[in-house]
């Protein structure tokens, strides 16, 4: 009878702990979109900002993001791709191979805030990119490359050896072998990954605090040398910058509810994807 | 005439194709180190700009300094009330995630049936991945306004603030990894501790979690290190004040927000922005230390669990 009582007390505290995480994170999303909501409209969306950040859209804003977004991705998929490869198909088990395991383990724990010094250092003051898209996009890079490598890598590993060895049978060589079989059959989960790691960089604040963002640029980004309005820092910027923190307010709602239902949308189409993936293939 | 084609035809054929094959391993093994690069880089980098400093001020004096004034004459540049913050918010921060999350995974792997697995971790995962600014923005609009009222506080923006939202937000990680570890406590397990008899909650208790330790300690460690280097959240909600904690209910500066704060302002090469990095390297020393530990005793999990490296 106590043993019963325990574990119905032990099992209901379980619960308990699911329901509130649910709960907390829930009644996050619930205050933004509820809060939020009232501020977008078309208008929110295509215009740009105007009477100090009062008014307006913020349309530079989200373009702003999209081009540092796909700037980190050109830069950090080929090199995550290929890194997954060699780690992979070429040299699984070789000592070289536990060292690049071990930096890529290191780097994915690396602070944000400590790529955002090295893109300061190194991008904008070093190689004299300046404060620009540029900056930030390879800093963001970085940051997403442990990401592209580790689900490159389980997409590739996914990879039947048997489909490997009849293409070696044939007469193909290794790389032909990785060309024409590997990777196409590893695609979709190569691909589940970059989506799941474009969720990640476009929400990132830190990295881009001193390496790419401005609260205030006029118009759109003009190169991939200009500074940039982005999303997450838009957010911060509206709430602790700027001389009306009041009116700022409402257009943080609108930009919080818009980069949480856009990082939300990628990262679930992601997820899904790779769900469905699993089930088909048990 | 055969052997002519061979030599004049197939041979050239072959080492282009041999010479082809080399050369995309080496482009490969070059890439690779990519990693590698950019980690000895970032070491170097906070090094070559950190190390000016230690001129300046002693290295104990830094560490241990109980001041933190970097723009007065004469400056102060002790991190201590820093460290001591970020120290404060993790530890509050765990105090907060441990159990939301090792509940959930216990919740997820025990007592969920496979309909509502199949449904919660997904979403669990989904949650992991709302941006650090959102949760940033969240607490110092909702849960600050909150605890000014209950608490009666000059100000909402404190180190409780911090603790809470960085708990929230580290919840879905530890959740996600402790949930793989109880994953790998091989099902014999519980089956041979039914068979003499105890209940489910007793096995959990006395089988699974023990057995699954380690791999929880490393959903912990590995929560805290994401808590100490998190910045946009602390830069939020923290309240900012360079001072030695002594309440939860005070303003505190973690170092992430101090040099998030600082850096804008800091004059480039002096030795503000110097410090600043110094604060980099003493932060990247500390994750990468628990980025070692929850290595080494993931790998002791596993070896424990009979799984192969």
């Amino acid at each position: 009878m106590k043993k019963e009582f325990s574990q119905n007390l032990g099992f209901f505290s379980l619960f308990l702990c699911m329901a509130a995480t649910l709960l907390v994170l829930g009644s996050i999303i619930y205050f933004i979109t509820v809060r939020g909501f009232g501020v977008l409209s078309w208008n929110f969306f295509t215009q740009v900002p105007y009477s100090a950040m009062t008014k307006g859209g913020i349309a530079p804003v989200i373009v702003g993001t999209f081009y540092i977004t796909l700037g980190a991705i050109i830069f950090a998929l080929p090199l995550g791709l290929a890194c997954a490869i060699y780690l992979c198909e070429y040299s699984p088990k070789s000592i070289m191979a536990n060292i690049i395991r071990i930096s890529i383990n290191n780097l994915a724990g690396v602070p944000s805030v400590v790529f955002g010094l090295f893109g300061l250092a190194v991008f904008v003051k070093f190689f004299g990119f300046g404060v620009s898209i540029l900056s930030g996009s390879l800093t963001l890079g970085i940051l997403a490359l442990p990401m592209i490598i580790s689900s490159a890598q389980e997409a590739l590993v996914a990879v039947p050896q048997s489909i490997r060895e009849a293409s070696l049978s044939l007469g193909a060589t290794k790389w032909e072998t990785i060309k024409n079989i590997v990777l196409p059959t590893a695609l979709p989960g190569i691909l589940t990954g970059v989506i799941l790691s474009i969720g990640r960089v476009a929400g990132e604040t830190a990295p881009i605090l001193f390496t790419a963002a401005a609260f205030y640029t006029r118009g759109y980004p003009k190169s991939i040398f200009s500074e940039v309005m982005a999303l997450p820092y838009h957010i911060y910027a509206l709430m602790t910058e700027g001389a009306h923190p009041d009116k700022q307010r409402a257009i943080a709602y609108g930009c919080s509810l818009v980069l949480l239902f856009l990082v939300l949308f990628i990262s679930g189409f992601a997820i899904f994807l790779r769900q469905r993936k699993r089930s088909l293939h048990g | 005439m055969a052997r002519w084609i061979f030599r004049r035809a197939i041979t050239p054929i072959m080492k282009m194709l041999r010479f082809k094959e080399k050369l995309y391993k080496w482009i490969f093994t070059i890439l690779a180190f990519a990693s590698l690069f950019f980690l000895i880089g970032i070491v170097l980098v906070l090094v070559k700009e950190g190390l000016p400093i230690f001129q300046k001020v002693s290295f104990t004096k830094f560490i241990f300094g109980r001041f933190w004034y970097p723009t007065y004459n004469p400056a102060e540049f002790g991190i201590l009330p820093l460290i001591l913050a970020s120290i404060w918010v993790t530890l509050g921060a765990v105090a907060v995630c441990v159990p939301l999350g090792v509940g959930s995974a216990l919740y997820l792997n025990e007592l969920a049936g496979p309909c509502q697995k199949a449904m919660l971790k997904p979403i669990i995962e989904l949650l992991a991945s709302i941006p650090s600014v959102v949760f940033g923005f969240f607490g110092m609009v909702i849960l600050t306004p909150f605890l000014q009222k209950i608490f009666h506080l000059p100000t909402g923006l404190t180190a409780l603030n911090a603790s809470i939202i960085l708990g929230v937000m580290a919840t879905p990680t530890v959740c996600s990894i402790a949930e793989d570890a109880l994953n790998y406590v091989p099902n014999a397990f519980r089956e041979a501790s039914f068979a003499v008899g105890a209940t489910r909650w007793q096995t959990l208790i006395q089988v699974v979690i023990p057995a699954a330790g380690s791999g929880i300690s490393t959903a912990i460690i590995l929560g805290m290190s994401r808590a100490i280097g998190e910045t946009m959240t602390v830069l939020m909600v923290a309240g900012g004040a360079a001072v030695m904690p002594h309440t939860f209910l005070e303003p505190v500066r973690p170092m992430t927000a101090a040099i998030a704060a600082e850096m804008g302002e800091a004059p480039m090469g002096g030795n503000h922005y110097h410090a600043l990095f110094a604060i980099a390297l003493v932060l990247f020393v500390i994750t990468f230390l628990f980025n070692i530990i929850a290595e080494i005793v993931s790998r002791r999990f596993r070896i424990k669990l009979g799984l192969s490296g």
